[in-house]
């Protein structure tokens, strides 16, 4: 097959009722298992989701001048990174704008893993200059898994035996689950509750089959990628490529973005010296950065009396979106929102949304495009700080 | 002598001339193109050489034909349909492969394969290189001015040049500037460690030149590959429906839908020029025709030195064109086959035979190739670029029989000892055993083999020196010293006598550009 | 602790002492800081064998440009004698080139091979000067920082365009024309001899690992058309660098030999000094590196400190080394069948160029990594025009030889190669000299690896950095920062490797001097606020 499917296609294939894949990275994932995704959603927040998130890219960063690598490429210190830690953080190119995000573990004194949106081995390889380090890339090595929700610690400590209560919020912990050495990390994409598992792909069948065995009684469902997309929007997590442009794709300047315009700005430690785009950053903190990502809510009401001129009630998407649509203040254009989805949880039409820096206190009041019976029309919204959800159980 | 004056006669069928011809006659013009042989398109014709297979004897892959020109002549109602190469596939003599597919993620992971950082840096190459190729077209799309001049028109244009420069950003005017004056091998060395993979893309950094991977100044063409991006075509090449010479067909028939004459088998003796002025040509055959203007798409050797009497123009030019380089370096050999080539890295019939494969297994060998040209003689193990037009236009060839189409280099024009019979089919030889080394089956399938040498294309298609792109492509021969510094804006010192060749900017290979800006300037249509 | 010193320059090759010359002389306290155990780096002169001189690196001094010269009034310390005749250029069929101060005697050479020739080398030459003055004009600034056009560049680009202007619209364009051709291409337009092609043309490929019929090899030509007639030093080439370090200890200056700088000291992007291998910290108010760029930026400065686009850029700067030297200790003068017992022709440049496609085939040989089996040659025989260089009635020839491959194929370079290398050197000769071998009482042969050690200068590259068009100009040594400066405040780059530099012409010294000079006049400028 042309494109690649990960160590689970077995178990998910059958799984895939409707055969709805989509690509990731050169694979195929399922955008949801069932007919609809509507329960796969709902399995997130209210039960355990198991997520198949093989695609992404992991490298292993190994040797004495690990941290230094990692630490001169990302923007979070990870100098200060113990050993059982994981830190989220964006890295940047000289100029400042994010490339990418994910996160770095630590999982030995000398040894790191990162997960990437993107390819990122050869960046990784440029800046090992005179530095005594390996960076192995083990995307295809290590499956992985997220089982996402309030359970999720019932599911994930039950199939590891082993009790996870003391595995706090962003940290991880080696473990066995059906005999397969893992770690296990308090990380996710949903904003809930969740773990993230890795594992060494020729086990990852096996991983699989005791997790969907013992999470049965807790409501574990496999759930595909229309599920997480939303999740994700109400955690108010970006994506790249659709709430960001990564800059070394970006062709044009305006298309980039700094940590700071993407809600990022306590990810970027500019007390630490010599990373990858500080100067630059130094400068933009100075001069404030001109755009923000900020949540939008869409007013019912108003959405309602957009409708009512068609005679219709409102039409809310079942999916996200994400395709970009103008935001405007009264005097004009101010901002764009990138994706977008109806909350089923929180019974709101939410949005990411970029906008210019004097428009993006919470309470401002603008417009957001949606096109009604083919015609464009503006509906009230009010900016938000994100996430837009956010249970005590996230990091508790 | 004909009854009237033309307002126009254009010199020479080729797709140059063709299109040249169409924008006048589209303009309201009368314009007579007068074509040597017995069809149109010069070096881009297809004809049935062997029965039942057709050939696009010389130019055979179509990649940078401007949009423009195909959406202003019109020409997809006069039958032109250019079909996408999906994919390039390099044999490698280990029996492995490497081959970059339509698909940006198979592409990856087949590069994966060969390196991991080389699939990383591929992706960061290619869209630095779009970048690049966008900052470049408006310079490919403009009439060069004249750096000497201080005429409002010119200082105007170098000034607009000027900033373009500057709104690119020193980061790309640098990278702009090291592609314009580094070696492809060099250039690429810095991006990939993959050899296979630097090979096969500086060989079309090295496709009509007479250079190596390893000289300065291939690094540029890398670009080209990139432009078709711009105007909405994904893939970089393509192929033309019916070969070749259905893209001069439906010229000509737009032009001829204009009201422009083709009139073929008339070879031009020589422009008439009376007072400094052309004011039309004599034919072999002792027919004349008036006009009051006369173009020339023909390289500039003959424009100037064949049509016209010395005594007409002045020494610098007579220097400057004797001096333009144009060392043919390349043949062509067309392949009637029973069967598929069967390549031991990719046994039976796959999708790399709906795309181009490329004999260019390292820079070493691309490089060891021009070396043997270098001294007079052809390549042993010369580099190839062949498709098989059959697999994409079943038309091309009797059911279950297929056309290739090899380009071949390094062939120079100026071979020791010359061309002949012998070391034409010794220079066949030596492609053939070049692909079968991949292909083992080659040899087995051959049904008829056409081989077309350099001095072959002078002969037949009158392109001197048998160079496809009328002249080098070199730094010193391009943009406002095409073909020479005094008259690179596609006018001549004879008044109303005009160039609009390949050896005009921005030259070679089947864009239609030269044609078109020429068309433009007399048409007075560029300020 | 001591007051820091003005300037801290690191390497005492020419370029690093008219650096330090040109600032001892507007009164700075500088401190020069030699690795080596002696002041010269690729411009010394040195004792290979008992009573046996070479000038290992460069040969010639006439490249010098003569407003170094009027500047810090070498012309007392040093005598240049002119070398006469230039080029002794043998075939291989027993003829010979020669090239003289005296055009007619030249022209008379030149018509043994063709008159036609003959005829159109005046012409030829005045075509190289109104080119060279291009590059003349050029070198008298530094670059302006294309695409953008500062206000500062004016004068640069002002000068330059009268320069064009002045030459007329044909002229002008001949000159942009030349500029990016291969020599090859070039010299067919003029001439038909192959040994005055071969001879002239060697000269633009020197130090490159390019074969003459590669573009930009033009413009290496005309780079060393530049500086006055050739010349050499008497007393040897290390003669000149002992003057400019007498010149700087004598204005309050200190030069320290075996002084290996470990590091630059760079605290908030401000180069604060040097730190030396043995541990002492010199601290300065700048610090200048006549080193070149790649060891100067991924072996002194802390990497944290540089952009990583910048970083990638000194990274794939081409050096490659494509030159060696090989030193002949000599108990008579050889016997050149072509000079036909004129001892006089060999007081000059002695060139086994006698074609193009030798020197192309030579290159051939090279780009496959190996030595070339005719490398092209310039041989020198210093002991014919100054006592100095040999003891009595001996004499020492010292050898340029290309092509020599850094990136030696197979196991690389080891004493086997160097051996082979050396063979080579002499075998070639002795196809012009029958009676080379039977003198050479010793030989000496500098590797690329050797010559990498022994000068300190990234793979033996004489140049610090390829001479061709993409590493010229406003791109050398990388593009944005050709004006001497470097991403670091206050660190300077004076080395071959910037723009102006290959060979012993002390521009890049001058430059350097004088933007450093320009930007204390300023209080070091904005650069330092900027950082803040």
């Amino acid at each position: 097959m042309p494109l690649r499917t990960t160590p689970f296609h077995p178990r998910t294939a059958p799984l895939n009722q409707a055969q709805d894949w989509r690509r990731w990275s050169g694979f195929l994932v399922a955008s949801a298992y069932e007919l609809t995704h509507e329960r796969e959603y709902w399995a997130i927040r209210s039960a355990a989701a198991l997520l198949d998130v093989s695609p992404l890219y992991k490298y292993r960063v190994i040797g004495p001048d690990a941290g230094r690598l990692l630490d001169r490429v990302v923007t979070r210190n990870v100098a200060k990174c113990s050993v059982g830690q994981v830190m989220y953080t964006p890295w940047c190119d000289d100029d400042g704008k994010v490339m990418d995000d994910g996160t770095v573990a630590r999982l030995g004194d000398d040894v790191y893993r990162m997960t990437a949106a993107e390819p990122n081995l050869r960046w990784l390889h440029q800046h090992s200059r005179r530095l005594n380090v390996e960076v192995a890339d083990e995307s295809d090595a290590v499956a992985a898994l997220a089982v996402q929700g309030p359970n999720a610690r019932a599911v994930v400590s039950m199939a590891s035996e082993q009790d996870l209560a003391d595995l706090r919020f962003f940290r991880v912990t080696h473990a066995t689950i059906a005999g397969v050495a893992v770690t296990i990390s308090r990380t996710g994409y949903t904003g809930d509750l969740g773990y993230e598992i890795w594992i060494p792909q020729e086990g990852a069948r096996q991983v699989w089959d005791a997790l969907v065995r013992v999470g049965k009684p807790w409501g574990l469902t496999p759930a595909g990628m229309l599920a997480l997309d939303m999740a994700r929007i109400e955690a108010g997590l970006i994506l790249i490529d659709v709430d960001y442009v990564p800059a070394r794709r970006a062709i044009i300047e305006l298309r980039k973005s700094s940590p700071f315009e993407l809600n990022l700005a306590w990810t970027v430690k500019l007390d630490k010296s010599g990373f990858v785009g500080r100067p630059a950053l130094l400068a933009e903190r100075d001069r404030r950065p001109t755009w923000q990502l900020r949540g939008l809510a869409i007013e019912w009401e108003s959405l309602e009396e957009v409708y009512a001129e068609f005679r219709l009630p409102p039409q809310v998407p079942t999916a996200a979106w994400r395709v970009s649509r103008p935001v405007y203040a009264m005097g004009g254009q101010v901002g764009y929102a990138t994706s977008g989805c109806w909350s089923p949880l929180l019974k709101k039409y939410i949005t990411l949304a970029h906008l210019e820096a004097p428009y993006a206190a919470a309470g401002t009041e603008l417009m957001v495009e949606v096109t009604a019976e083919h015609r464009r029309r503006k509906a009230r919204a009010q900016v938000v700080d994100l996430p837009f959800f956010y249970p005590d159980r996230k990091r508790a | 002598m004909s009854a009237s004056t033309y307002d126009a006669i254009v010199i020479g069928g080729g797709h140059n001339g063709l299109v040249n011809a169409a924008y006048l006659a589209r303009a309201g013009k009368r314009v007579l193109v007068l074509e040597r042989r017995h069809v149109v398109g010069g070096a881009a014709v297809t004809e049935e050489v062997h029965p039942g297979f057709k050939y696009s004897v010389c130019s055979y892959v179509v990649s940078l034909l401007r949009p423009e020109i195909i959406r202003d002549l019109d020409l997809s109602r006069h039958g032109l349909e250019i079909l996408p190469l999906e994919s390039t596939m390099t044999p490698m003599p280990n029996g492995d492969y490497l081959a970059r597919w339509a698909d940006r993620d198979q592409t990856r992971r087949e590069l994966y394969r060969h390196s991991p950082r080389d699939a990383d840096a591929y992706d960061d190459f290619g869209s630095l290189m779009y970048q690049l190729a966008f900052a470049v077209k408006p310079i490919l799309e403009m009439i060069p001015p004249d750096p000497t001049s201080v005429s409002v028109r010119d200082l105007r244009a170098l000034f607009r040049l000027g900033r373009h420069f500057q709104s690119l950003g020193a980061q790309r005017f640098h990278e702009l500037h090291k592609l314009m004056t580094m070696s492809a091998a060099d250039y690429l060395a810095e991006w990939f460690e993959t050899d296979v993979l630097k090979a096969t893309l500086s060989a079309s950094g090295i496709i009509g030149t007479f250079l190596g991977p390893r000289s300065p100044g291939t690094a540029y063409v890398l670009l080209h590959h990139y432009m078709g991006e711009l105007d909405g075509v994904f893939r970089a090449w393509g192929f033309a429906k019916g070969g070749t010479g259905a893209v001069s067909e439906a010229i000509a028939a737009s032009a001829q839908s204009f009201g422009a004459e083709v009139r073929l088998e008339s070879t031009v003796q020589e422009v008439t020029v009376r007072d400094g002025r052309a004011v039309g040509v004599v034919l072999q055959n002792g027919d004349e025709y008036a006009a009051k203007l006369v173009v020339s798409a023909l390289d500039p050797r003959r424009t100037f030195l064949g049509l016209l009497d010395r005594s007409h123009l002045p020494e610098d030019l007579l220097t400057d064109i004797e001096r333009f380089r144009i060392r043919g370096s390349s043949g062509k050999v067309n392949l009637a086959l029973d069967a598929l080539p069967d390549f031991t890295c990719l046994p039976g019939t796959g999708p790399h035979h709906r795309g181009a494969i490329s004999i260019s297994p390292s820079i070493d060998y691309l490089e060891r190739a021009y070396d043997d040209a270098k001294y007079g003689a052809f390549s042993r193990r010369p580099y190839v670029d062949m498709i098989m037009p059959s697999m994409i236009d079943p038309s091309m060839a009797p059911p279950g029989k297929h056309v290739m189409s090899c380009f071949v280099q390094y062939a120079p024009f100026a071979l020791n000892g010359g061309w002949s019979p012998e070391r034409r089919e010794a220079f066949g030889d030596a492609v053939i055993d070049a692909i079968a080394e991949y292909a083992p089956n080659l040899k087995d399938i051959i049904l008829h083999r056409q081989v077309v040498t350099p001095a072959d294309m002078e002969m037949e298609f009158g392109l001197t020196e048998g160079n496809i792109f009328h002249g080098e492509l070199a730094l010193n021969q391009l943009f406002f010293l095409r073909p020479t510094a005094e008259w690179a804006r596609y006018t001549t010192p004879i008044a109303g006598y005009y160039q609009c060749g390949s050896g005009t900017h921005p030259g070679g290979g089947i864009t239609g550009q030269p044609g078109r800006l020429a068309a433009l300037k007399i048409l007075g249509k560029l300020k | 602790m001591n007051a820091p010193y003005d300037a801290a320059i690191i390497g005492a090759g020419h370029n690093g002492l008219v650096t330090a010359a040109y600032l001892a002389r507007a009164g700075w306290r500088v401190m020069v800081l030699e690795a080596s155990d002696r002041v010269g780096g690729a411009t010394k002169t040195v004792e290979f064998a008992p009573g046996f001189k070479v000038n290992p690196g460069a040969h010639w001094a006439g490249a010098l440009d003569p407003s170094v010269l009027v500047d810090l009034q070498l012309h007392d310390a040093v005598t240049i004698i002119p070398a006469d005749p230039a080029v002794f250029a043998p075939t291989p069929d027993g003829k010979s080139l020669v090239f003289r101060s005296d055009l007619d005697a030249t022209l008379e050479s030149i018509r043994s091979f063709s008159s036609k020739d003959a005829e159109r080398w005046s012409r030829f030459n005045a075509l190289l000067d109104r080119a060279s003055g291009l590059l003349n004009v050029l070198y008298a600034s530094p670059p302006p920082e294309f695409p953008a056009v500062h206000l500062r560049d004016l004068p640069t680009l002002g000068r330059a365009a009268r320069y064009l202007k002045k030459l007329g619209r044909r002229e002008m364009m001949e000159v942009l024309r030349v500029l990016p051709m291969p020599v090859a291409a070039l010299l067919d337009e003029w001439f038909e001899t192959d040994v005055l092609k071969g001879t002239v043309g060697a000269s633009g490929i020197v130090g490159v690992m390019q074969g003459p019929m590669a573009a930009g090899t033009t413009a290496v030509l005309l780079h060393h058309e530049l500086g006055g007639a050739m010349g050499s030093v008497r007393g040897g080439l290390g003669e000149l660098t002992w003057a400019l370090a007498a010149m700087v200890r004598e204005r309050g200056g200190e030069v320290r030999t075996e002084a290996a700088v470990g590091e630059i000291a760079v605290r908030q992007g401000i180069a604060e000094g040097v730190v030396l291998e043995d541990g002492d910290e010199v601290r300065a108010k700048c610090v200048i590196s006549g080193i070149d760029p790649k060891k100067t930026f991924l072996d002194l400065v802390p990497a944290a400190s540089l952009g990583s686009t910048f970083l990638s850029r000194v990274e794939n700067i081409r050096f490659r080394g494509a030159c060696a030297r090989v030193h002949l200790a000599l108990d008579g003068l050889p016997t050149f069948t072509a000079a036909e017992g004129d001892q006089h022709v060999l007081r000059g440049a002695i060139s086994i160029s006698p074609s193009i496609e030798y020197l192309e085939r030579a290159y051939d040989d090279a780009k496959y990594g190996a030595i070339s089996t005719r490398p092209y040659l310039e041989a020198v025989i210093p002991s014919l025009v100054d006592d100095a260089f040999a003891p009595a009635g001996k004499h020492v020839m010292s050898v340029y030889a290309q092509y020599a491959p850094y990136h030696l194929g197979g196991v690389g370079w080891n004493a086997a190669a160097s051996q082979r290398l050396g063979d080579t050197v002499v075998d070639t000769l002795t196809e012009y000299a029958p009676d080379l071998p039977s003198k050479v009482l010793h030989r000496e042969v500098l590797t690329p690896v050797d010559l990498e050690q022994r000068f300190g200068v990234t793979e033996g590259s004489i140049n610090h950095g390829e001479l061709m068009l993409d590493q010229f100009f406003f791109s050398r040594p990388v593009a944005g920062h050709a004006d001497y400066r470097t991403p670091i405040h206050g660190l300077y780059l004076c080395g071959a490797g910037t723009h102006g530099g290959g060979g012993v012409n002390a521009i890049p010294g001058r430059n350097a001097a004088r933007v450093v000079l320009r930007d204390r006049a300023k209080g070091w400028g904005s650069r330092l606020r900027r950082q803040g």
